[in-house]
């Protein structure tokens, strides 16, 4: 999982037709914004935004473009850029699993429904098995992996074990980022709220109560500095 | 998932073209669309990536009322301080459907458009009426989630929690073909199976809906939007009621009540509505057109429980509308 930016841009495989070759220049963008973002916390939002904003401005401004069978893309995961060959049809889920080796995101239903591929996305959670690998570009893609530092586990993670919130433990990176996802953006959830964040995540060992508590567990460590 | 070639137009014009050739379907968040593939149920060769277009994103207000664009997704519309005060049951609606993690994805054009949830018709090795075969199978095979109304043959019910909430609220879509764009009242966008057993809607190959409208609400007018579901966290419809009222002088003026997981459309009950109008607000005629929302319902062997369930939402939905409780 090396950072191969530097082996970027490449030429056009020989078998590409030119819109082909018009959609990897556009892909130039996108990978320089990949390249911004992956410097991370250096980076404010604000001029993350703009440089998005001006990513699509350039896109629009485009002609149409078509991708048939595999192309380069860089994925922005955890921090960091990440080039792949991807057909059109392989998702998120795979591209992450079996091409990146992030297998902390789950594949169980791939059909939308159990939530154990949780990833985010730009900070919201979002179904990886539903979503093309190919529109991922561009955007900040948070998985399980980006929790610990070190040996050092995240307070949800760490909620997680103490509270005994998992039983065969397949579904918890996908409630994990789900719940992260909230209390980013809500430092104390009431519990209604933390149910409400799991909605689209299935455990069938049935272990919601021990979540729930871990959840709230967090919450209070975070605010109180870990 | 069958490989397809994927298409980034920059131009509705340039998407319609697209959209126009054989084996192509267009497709949006995806929500709905790659599940159907990965099944084998829809296996096009082509995709036209809609979210490429500019200009779709954005929920405006003008004087008249709002316009939406087709990719406004489903947390946007949930979470936008305009449309959860003066368009409340969009706001609802837009909030109970699925999950977090969709509706963070799916579009508002998605969830207009997104097929039913019958079983047999999302089973690839059925190949029911709606998919060109001889039979509906939930005629006589398990039907407790069908419809209850149907003029037949074919008795999904319509999946959109949207749907019901952007009817009662008077809105349109803008839609974009070939010979240029369109504007359709949601009341005549929906078709029963009599009309079109293949589709659920007047959407033609080559077009694309890149806008919905939605008028103001006149002073006095509140609306909700209740759902009953089997699974509280994560589910489709059994019954659910658009209700909005238009009061003032402690009277009924206006009226519109939409039903949703009961008909293969989004559907409008005219007599729920004449229930209300020129009358208070009250428990009586809460129950009066609760019961007026079943006139037309026929169910099935195993779908009776939807009648009086529609009684209650209705009933339910329109005293909350009114600020009471049940």
């Amino acid at each position: 999982m090396e950072d191969d930016r530097k082996n970027l841009p490449p030429e056009p495989p020989e078998d590409v037709n030119t819109s082909r070759r018009t959609f990897l220049r556009n892909l130039g963008v996108s990978t320089a914004l990949a390249s911004l973002l992956s410097s991370g916390a250096v980076l404010e939002e604000r001029r993350a935004r703009k440089a998005q904003a001006e990513t699509l401005q350039h896109a629009s401004q485009a002609q149409s473009a078509e991708i048939r069978g595999k192309s380069r893309i860089t994925l922005n995961v955890n921090g960091a850029a990440h080039t792949l060959e991807v057909e059109t049809r392989v998702t998120l889920l795979d591209a992450l699993r079996d091409q990146l080796g992030f297998t902390g995101t789950k594949r169980v239903c791939d059909r939308g429904s159990c939530g154990a591929c949780t990833v985010l996305l730009d900070g919201k959670p979002v179904y990886s098995c539903s979503m093309l690998a190919v529109d991922a570009q561009g955007r900040r893609i948070e998985t399980v992996e980006s929790l610990a530092q070190g040996e050092q586990l995240h307070p949800l993670q760490q909620a997680f074990i103490e509270r005994d919130a998992l039983m065969c433990g397949f579904c918890t990176p996908g409630f994990i980022m789900s719940l992260k996802a909230l209390l980013d953006q809500v430092p104390r959830p009431t519990l209604e709220q933390a149910k409400q964040a799991c909605a689209g995540n299935v455990c069938r060992c049935g272990t919601y109560n021990r979540i729930f508590e871990a959840a709230m567990e967090a919450s209070r460590r975070m605010r109180s500095g870990g | 998932m069958r490989a397809f070639v994927y298409h980034q137009p920059k131009t509705v014009a340039e998407a319609v073209r697209l959209l126009a050739q054989r084996d192509t379907l267009a497709i949006a968040g995806g929500q709905d669309l790659l599940g159907a593939m990965k099944d084998g149920l829809l296996e096009p060769a082509h995709l036209v990536n809609l979210k490429s277009l500019p200009g779709m994103r954005e929920i405006r207000e003008t004087g008249s009322g709002l316009q939406i664009g087709v990719l406004v997704t489903l947390t946007e519309i949930a979470e936008h301080p305009v449309i959860r005060r003066d368009y409340t049951c969009l706001a609802e609606a837009a909030e109970a459907v699925a999950t977090p993690q969709i509706r963070n994805v799916g579009t508002i054009g998605g969830n207009l458009c997104q097929r039913p949830r019958c079983w047999y018709f999302r089973d690839p090795h059925v190949n029911c009426l709606k998919k060109g075969g001889d039979q509906c199978y939930a005629v006589r095979g398990d039907n407790r989630y069908h419809a209850i109304i149907s003029p037949g043959p074919c008795y999904i019910v319509h999946p959109s929690d949207c749907a019901p909430a952007l009817l009662a609220l008077g809105a349109s879509v803008t839609i974009a073909g070939a010979r240029g764009t369109r504007n359709v009242a949601l009341r005549n966008f929906f078709q029963m199976p009599d009309k079109n057993l293949r589709g659920e809607n007047v959407l033609q190959p080559g077009e694309v809906i890149t806008q919905i409208t939605v008028p103001k609400p006149k002073a006095g007018t509140r609306s909700v939007y209740v759902k009953v579901r089997e699974k509280d966290s994560f589910d489709w419809a059994l019954v659910s009621a658009a209700v909005v009222l238009q009061v003032s002088g402690g009277v009924c003026r206006a009226a519109s009540v939409v039903l949703g997981g009961v008909a293969p459309v989004p559907y409008e009950s005219a007599e729920a509505g004449k229930a209300l109008v020129g009358k208070a607000v009250n428990q009586q005629t809460a129950a009066a057109a609760g019961k007026a929302a079943t006139t037309n319902a026929t169910p099935l062997e195993m779908n009776g429980y939807k009648v009086p369930m529609l009684e209650a939402v209705v009933k339910r939905a329109v005293l909350a509308a009114a600020g009471l409780t049940g």
